[in-house]
């Protein structure tokens, strides 16, 4: 019955098959495991979405009820052991997985004519991505996470010139406060994944509109 | 699709894929929903045994009032709650605890030793000491706490949601 009559009746008004052949059935030349990073990032980032958005349920970003608010989940919630350790570990990982996906697009020459924009907007992911691992490690409000912050800032502040107003406006003022975790807070899961979401599309249209390059042959 | 007897290598990955699919939706997804209705089903009801002190300091024959806090915790939220009840100590060792907690409307009700009774100021409820109803609007006796007298110390049973 569905693939009978509904299935065809949604493929002639929504061109199913034409994305599933397009998206999925490409041809691609022969590769090695290698290839599947940037796949497997992909799937860390949908990960981290489910995982991020669940944590939001019950985490507060203020200095008061941060740190609380993550013993609750670690401690009380169902499972939240579980989520958040899927979001600690995981973002870990995305961002091995992104590095090793860049290495093996830099060492194989993949970034070459006509892939230039590919790797281009694939730098501004991997930049992104760990603009969400910095912004991220604040959130738990502890010791560790305070003071990396602190040390992170000031690193930003050193610039030249306009150091210190760079460090500024990260911080929200000349020292780390709530202010501080609210902008991190909304940089974490507002700003930077829209970016992320975004440069993910026009990334994958570039790598499904110009094809995968093949793995160079020793006369290359 | 013409293809020769038996899984194709096509068919196995799709169905590979589809079964590991499914394994990881379901290891994530479950989760999820015991992570989300987790403060509905963990509903906390506490009871304890308050201790209120020795018996012995409160006097016999008149109600004496008693302190004590309860904290209640919502999530990472603690909230301390402070409670006063009534101690009316009897003869041999009887005692009553009362709650100060008007019947009618909730407003504190007072021990008035010279009318002897306990007045509440919202309403002008009147309860004798031991909480009956004497006049005003309240609808029931002042509520009573079960007690228990552990080594000549006073425990009232307190059932919080």
């Amino acid at each position: 019955m569905i693939t009978n009559k509904v299935f065809p009746w949604l493929d002639e008004r929504l061109g199913l098959k034409t994305i599933y052949k397009t998206i999925l059935d490409r041809n691609v030349p022969k590769v090695n495991w290698w290839f599947t990073l940037g796949s497997a990032t992909l799937f860390l980032f949908v990960l981290q979405v489910v995982t991020g958005i669940m944590l939001t349920v019950y985490y507060v970003p203020s200095p008061s009820t941060a740190y609380d608010s993550i013993q609750y989940i670690m401690n009380d919630v169902t499972m939240g052991w579980l989520i958040r350790g899927i979001h600690h570990w995981g973002a870990t990982l995305m961002v091995i997985t992104v590095f090793i996906h860049m290495l093996r697009v830099f060492y194989y020459g993949a970034y070459k004519y006509p892939r230039e924009l590919t790797w281009v907007t694939g730098v501004l992911l991997l930049l992104f991505t760990l603009g969400m691992g910095f912004t991220g490690y604040l959130l738990p409000w502890d010791q560790k996470a305070y003071w990396a912050t602190t040390v992170g800032t000031s690193i930003a502040g050193s610039v030249p010139l306009i150091g210190d107003f760079i460090m500024r406006v990260l911080r929200g003022g000349s020292d780390l406060s709530g202010v501080t975790l609210a902008r991190f807070f909304s940089a974490h899961i507002w700003m930077f994944p829209i970016l992320i979401m975004g440069l993910i599309g026009v990334h994958l249209y570039l790598v499904i509109r110009l094809g995968i390059s093949s793995v160079p042959a020793k006369t290359d | 699709m013409a293809e020769p007897r038996g899984i194709s290598r096509r068919a196995f990955t799709t169905r590979a894929m589809a079964f590991v699919g499914t394994i990881i939706g379901t290891v994530v997804g479950i989760p999820i929903i015991g992570y989300l209705v987790s403060p509905a089903v963990k509903a906390s009801t506490t009871e304890t045994w308050i201790p209120l002190g020795a018996l012995s300091k409160y006097p016999v024959g008149t109600p004496t009032q008693s302190n004590f806090t309860l904290t209640q915790v919502n999530g990472w939220e603690k909230t301390v709650n402070s409670y006063s009840v009534y101690v009316l100590r009897g003869s041999n060792d009887s005692v009553e605890v009362l709650s100060n907690v008007c019947t009618h409307l909730g407003c504190r009700v007072t021990w008035h030793t010279k009318a002897d009774e306990y007045i509440c100021p919202c309403h002008d409820g009147r309860f004798s000491p031991t909480g009956k109803v004497i006049s005003g609007p309240p609808p029931h006796p002042l509520t009573t706490y079960e007690t228990k007298l552990d080594n000549g110390n006073l425990f009232i049973h307190v059932l919080e949601s």
